[in-house]
């Protein structure tokens, strides 16, 4: 199982955790596994076609999937997701 | 710089002039709050106004009758009123350039000299909206995650509240920026990575410290800040707007909220709506947005690790990057790339032709402005304002690369020799230059 850390716009859909345990071979199983036990995680994560939401931006282990393989990334049980809204500037 | 108690002539308009936040993506109403992301679909949140509530206090008789500042705009931006105590933000010269404008291929050039605000940049301006929101709310501490300019504004407006600040940067970043922060009292963090990861942390951290990131949980009141330049600009051409507008784009936020800010000036009715072309600087080594846009795709492709001595625009993964490719398509303008060489050379420019001494970004925006100018972007006879958002006085390093630092002759520019203190060593060096 491989941890998701949750931020708190979305922890209203999955009963209030800061993170919960997934378990998938890829970021894209990850993201699926998550929306499966919280359908409400759907709306909010992804887009019509299934990949994320223009808004959402996935960090395996600290780096952003974008620099990785994107929803292919493999994942290893001890790896942490975590999901943040898109959001920089300084 | 003095705390400033600013006068309150301006009396509160009625809470309808501010309607709320809305979802950019998906157009969801959420009231007032610490809120930035929208529950339903991941988007930034945006203050939405009243502009007829608006438009009823705010007119041209009645800016003119109050101080100067950036609170004379205060109905267009997301206060009940103007805060009664904060630093002295905004009312910055608009500089006409015309010793500049023919060496970028220009005609007419305006410079918004933003180098001169409290702690040197135009954040200022965001940071005050931030902070007085801040109070608001009841934060314990300010706090952002910057690539420098930010980290002193935040610093010196915690200061000016009595607030404590945590400012969190790249490790690497120019010293005279982290020491700027550290006068204030700030408590500088220092990240080991780029911007995206310090940003990325603080996105992290905002959710749990229950402190106030000016531009991550308040970045809804922040980003309305950058306004004020529109505001400004239009007053300072006796409310009418240019032709072009050129700045930097790091985050794509200051670029997109200045065409807000001429849209609403219109919408109240302060100018006539006129087309304005935007361009947009950006440095080559961390390009994202100019390469989007050259592209024709205004889907970003985030640069892991920035190459530029612009520190101050290198954001990799710039949350505004897709709405500025949209504003330089429908404006007409472009966003251009700018290397290190050439943002240098304009620094220079600027500071020996016109007596203003900007930081790298400011470099790249005039750079920008005669790559538009080459492009077509920009044509002759237009009316052209730049830009110039920090001080030179915070990337020292930079003015000098590509040219050296040579050592002045008698009556050319540059540092000459130490001489000893008597006429007569003056003039050996004097006659021996000759």
């Amino acid at each position: 199982m491989s941890t998701v850390r949750i931020p708190p716009t979305l922890r209203a859909s999955i009963g209030g955790a800061k993170q919960v345990e997934v378990t998938g071979a890829t970021v894209r199983e990850i993201v699926a596994g998550l929306v499966a036990t919280y359908p409400a995680l759907g709306a909010q994560l992804l887009a019509g076609d299934g990949e994320l939401n223009r808004f959402v931006n996935a960090f395996l282990n600290d780096t952003d999937v974008r620099h990785l393989q994107a929803l292919d990334t493999p994942v290893a049980e001890e790896d942490t997701l975590v999901l943040l809204p898109a959001m920089a500037g300084g | 710089m003095a705390i400033e108690i600013l006068p309150t002539t301006a009396r509160p308009t009625e809470r309808t002039r501010i309607s709320g936040l809305r979802c950019r993506g998906c157009g969801r109403a959420e009231p007032i709050g610490l809120s930035y992301v929208c529950a339903a679909c991941f988007g930034p949140l945006e203050v939405e106004y009243d502009y007829a509530a608006a438009g009823r206090t705010l007119t041209r008789a009645s800016i003119a009758e109050r101080a100067p500042g950036m609170w004379r705009y205060f109905e267009l931006l997301p206060v009940e009123a103007p805060p009664a105590r904060g630093l002295p933000v905004g009312s910055t010269p608009l500089l006409a350039a015309d010793r500049l404008a023919p060496a970028l291929g220009l005609e007419r050039l305006w410079i918004k000299d933003d180098t001169r605000n409290p702690s040197l940049s135009f954040k200022d301006r965001a940071v005050a909206v931030a902070a007085a929101r801040a109070v608001g709310f009841g934060v314990e501490a300010l706090a952002c995650a910057s690539t420098g300019n930010l980290a002193g504004a935040t610093a010196a407006a915690a200061a000016a509240l009595g607030l404590p600040a945590y400012v969190f940067i790249p490790a690497d970043l120019e010293p005279a920026k982290v020491d700027h922060a550290l006068a204030y009292g700030a408590t500088v963090v220092p990240i080991e990575g780029t911007y995206d990861d310090v940003n990325r942390l603080c996105l992290e951290l905002a959710d749990e410290t229950g402190w106030g990131f000016v531009n991550v949980n308040l970045r809804p009141f922040y980003a309305e800040g950058s306004k004020t330049l529109a505001f400004e600009i239009a007053e300072s051409l006796g409310w009418r707007s240019p032709d072009v507008v050129v700045a930097p784009v790091a985050s794509g936020a200051m670029f997109t909220r200045i065409a807000r800010g001429f849209d609403e000036l219109a919408e109240v009715g302060l100018i006539e709506r006129r087309p304005i072309r935007f361009v947009g600087g950006q440095a080559a080594g961390c390009a994202p947005v100019a390469t989007a846009w050259a592209a024709g795709t205004d889907v970003i492709e985030p640069v892991r690790n920035p190459d530029t001595i612009v520190r101050s625009l290198a954001i990799g993964n710039p949350a505004d990057g897709r709405y500025c490719v949209a504003l330089a398509d429908a404006s007409g303008g472009s966003i251009e790339a700018i290397d290190d060489l050439a943002t240098a050379a304009a620094i220079r420019d600027v500071a020996r032709l016109e007596g203003i001494y900007p930081e790298t970004a400011g470099g790249v925006t005039l750079a920008a402005a005669a790559a538009a100018r080459r492009r077509g972007v920009i044509r002759a006879g237009d009316e052209v304002v730049a830009l110039l958002t920090g001080n030179g006085l915070k990337t020292p390093d930079a003015r000098t690369l590509g040219a050296g630092n040579p050592v002045a002759a008698a009556g050319r520019p540059g540092l000459a020799p130490a001489i000893g203190p008597s006429l007569a060593a003056f003039e050996r060096w004097m006659g021996g230059a000759a």
